[in-house]
């Protein structure tokens, strides 16, 4: 298989009430391209999933939303991603508020060797989000409850967030993520982690979350796409095959390859 | 037969075993025995069997020929030598070694009838030795070569020989140890016993000199350790107040900050500095540094000894940085880069992400580190004999000159010396209180790494 020539995404890539669009992204990591031209639309209030085999650049695209990439020093991003009106790669974006605005949940819980409460307290504290001990107290309280896991750890908040079991420890991560209080959440592949019953619980915060932010998130699971997300990316060797609406892309989608993947021929 | 021709037939017999003893495990398994283990390791065995009993018995031989030799020799000697005393004997017998050696002196001496019985005798014990350890080899290689059959669990035994090897390697290093310690430990009690522990611990006075021979001049001596432990603690404090913060700020800039063609060649530099024999940095402190802080000082209206303190603690600081920063920056690396990920995902820069996260993570290693450093500081001798003098004072003045413990012990033992006075055996006991100290220290850089260890992965 090779990159498609002249591909025009199918499906419905763009969105009346975007509030991320993509247009013409290219990714280079040094000599060798990984992102090909990629336009797309992130509506206001919705969860779009993008799936595809391992490799094909879905979590390298979900990096360029917070340019996480720039952490990464052979990678070029060209191409133009805005954010509310403004292209977030202008060079006069400073990073630290667009990161605050579009946060980002890891494949592997990450929370920081501190204790729970720290965790949660570390976004708001270097954004001066909070002005005194009780402000801080409340933002905390609010995160780890919206994030459903005030019930389970209310009691030892001073306990290290690394003593959490792998599921608690990734809520504690969005938890942490939420307290910023971003618009857009990234999320890589959030429960691949985890056992059913954790993802489970992961599933139905995503559900919740909708509501009050945006999010996009990057899944190897078909089944998972299809519960939480309501539009779908197909992603190939780089290149954005198609977009639908979820229910569209799982039972008649209308490119070749994303029914190959999605009927199990390859991936 | 000599050592050498018989160490050089056992490794013969090695490689003769390993190959008879897998050819014959092969011979069975063609003519179709299920084999338990795999030939090699019935040639390991019978390799094994064959050169490890000769080799115990050669290191045995090595050791206790010369006793048994001069045991038996000493019968021979005049009688008139043998009831003169030990140190007598002593001498008849390395004379008769001589004399063994070059025949052409024999006939002169009244030794030679024991000369003449100690070359029977090495002939006699060499034709002896070589030929036990011939026999063992192939007794060796004989009972184990008949052993090998199909059920027979090669693999198993050679796995516990092979773990038996192994532990009595590691109690080598363990006894040595202990060794040296019960060594120090006896002197030091041979030590408290002329002088109380009270005074050695707790005395402000530092003067070693005692009078040797009745009719010397000089004093009775006085052993109060506190100025060279004042003088260890300031020489080591000022030398970790330079390298833990620079030696942890070039660790991080290394590992987090630099580009890496310049990390490529920052990180060997700095680690240059490690290798730098301690007596260059000794004349380095003496020679450069120390004048360089008089002047300073002088300038500045400060009285300052031209062997200070700080001069020494200066260098010895630049000196501990490599062990700092290497460390370091080997612990940075390890903390995960998933927890810097998330870090910068919320918007922090990178050095709210190094000073909140990275180091928090990294923190057991560092401090390992700095506990490692703090040890090489107190043991370290040359820079400060060199550069802060020989002189016990009780100051927390860094301008003012002062010796260390290490520095002291040194001294003690230099020069000619009985090895009963106090003086000397005060060497001893310093040794001990540094070995202490040390030892102490270690353990609490393990205690707080086991305490902090796996907050993260």
């Amino acid at each position: 298989m090779s990159i498609i020539e002249n591909h025009k995404t199918d499906g419905k890539p763009f969105c009346d009430s975007a509030k991320l669009s993509a247009r013409d992204v290219c990714v280079h990591y040094g000599e060798k391209q990984a992102i090909f031209d990629v336009s797309l639309d992130i509506g206001k209030n919705e969860v779009i999933a993008l799936i595809g085999p391992s490799g094909c650049g879905k979590s390298t695209f979900l990096r360029c939303l917070n340019r996480m990439n720039d952490t990464i020093d052979i990678c070029k991003v060209t191409g133009e991603i805005v954010l509310d009106g403004g292209n977030i790669y202008d060079p006069k974006v400073d990073v630290v508020p667009l990161r605050a605005t579009v946060g980002m949940v890891f494949q592997k819980p990450n929370p920081f060797p501190k204790t729970i409460y720290d965790n949660v307290a570390y976004g708001p504290r270097i954004h001066g989000l909070a002005t005194s001990r009780v402000d801080l107290d409340e933002i905390v309280e609010k995160s780890l409850q919206r994030a459903g896991l005030w019930a389970e750890v209310k009691d030892r908040l001073h306990s290290p967030g690394t003593g959490l079991s792998g599921g608690q420890q990734q809520r504690l991560c969005i938890a942490r993520t939420i307290a910023v209080d971003p618009e857009v959440i990234l999320m890589d592949e959030p429960c691949s982690a985890l056992d059913p019953i954790a993802t489970a619980k992961i599933e139905e915060l995503i559900d919740e979350l909708r509501e009050k932010y945006t999010i996009a998130i990057v899944t190897h699971s078909m089944q998972q796409a299809a519960r939480v997300s309501q539009r779908t990316a197909y992603f190939h060797l780089g290149q954005l095959i198609e977009v639908n609406s979820t229910d569209k892309v799982f039972t008649t989608p209308e490119h070749q390859l994303t029914e190959a993947y999605i009927t199990g021929r390859f991936g | 037969m000599n050592y050498s021709t018989l160490l050089i037939a056992v490794l013969i017999a090695l490689g003769g075993a390993y190959l008879l003893g897998r050819n014959r495990a092969r011979t069975l398994a063609s003519q179709g025995a299920k084999m338990h283990s795999l030939p090699t390791h019935y040639g390991a065995l019978v390799a094994l069997w064959t050169t490890l009993p000769p080799l115990l018995l050669l290191l045995l031989w090595a050791v206790f020929e010369t006793r048994v030799v001069d045991m038996l020799l000493t019968l021979q000697l005049p009688e008139s030598i043998r009831l003169a005393g030990e140190a007598d004997v002593r001498l008849a017998l390395s004379k008769v070694h001589n004399l063994a050696k070059d025949s052409s002196l024999m006939a002169e001496s009244n030794l030679s009838g024991a000369a003449a019985h100690l070359v029977d005798l090495q002939a006699r014990t060499s034709l002896l030795k070589g030929g036990v350890i011939l026999a063992l080899i192939f007794a060796g290689l004989g009972l184990t070569w008949r052993r090998i059959q199909p059920d027979m669990r090669a693999r198993g035994e050679v796995e516990s020989i092979v773990r038996k090897l192994l532990f009595l390697s590691s109690a080598i290093a363990v006894l040595t140890t202990l060794g040296i310690l019960a060594s120090v430990l006896f002197e030091a009690i041979m030590f408290f016993q002329k002088v109380s522990p009270i005074e050695f611990l707790f005395g402000t006075t530092w003067s070693p000199q005692v009078a040797l021979r009745a009719d010397q001049s000089g004093s009775s001596g006085s052993f109060g350790a506190i100025p060279l432990f004042t003088g260890t603690l300031l020489i080591s404090a000022i030398a970790m107040f330079i390298a833990v913060p620079v030696g942890l700020m070039a660790a991080i800039y290394l590992s987090e900050y630099a580009a890496s063609n310049v990390r490529q060649v920052a990180k060997p530099a700095l680690e240059v500095l490690a290798g730098i024999p301690t007596v260059v940095y000794g004349f380095f402190a003496a020679l450069t540094v120390a004048p360089l802080i008089r002047q300073w000082g002088e300038t500045a209206g400060l009285d300052v000894s031209s062997e200070s303190a700080l001069a020494a603690g200066l260098v010895m600081g630049i000196m501990i940085i490599p062990f700092v920063s290497s460390l370091s920056d080997d612990v940075i690396n390890a903390v995960p880069q998933s927890l810097r990920d998330g870090s910068y995902g919320l918007g922090a820069t990178k050095s709210e992400t190094v000073r909140q996260v990275v180091i928090p993570a990294a923190l057991p290693g560092i401090v390992g580190a700095v506990m490692l450093a703090v040890s090489r500081a107190i043991g370290e001798t040359m820079i400060v004999a060199m550069a802060a003098g020989l002189a016990a004072n009780l100051t927390a003045n860094p301008l003012d000159s002062v010796t260390t413990v290490t520095v002291q012990i040194v001294t003690l033992l230099v020069g000619d010396q009985e090895f009963d006075s106090p003086k000397t055996l005060a060497a001893f006991a310093l040794g001990l209180v540094l070995f202490i100290v040390t030892l102490a220290l270690n353990f609490v850089a393990i205690k707080i790494v086991q305490k902090y260890r796996e907050q993260y992965d």
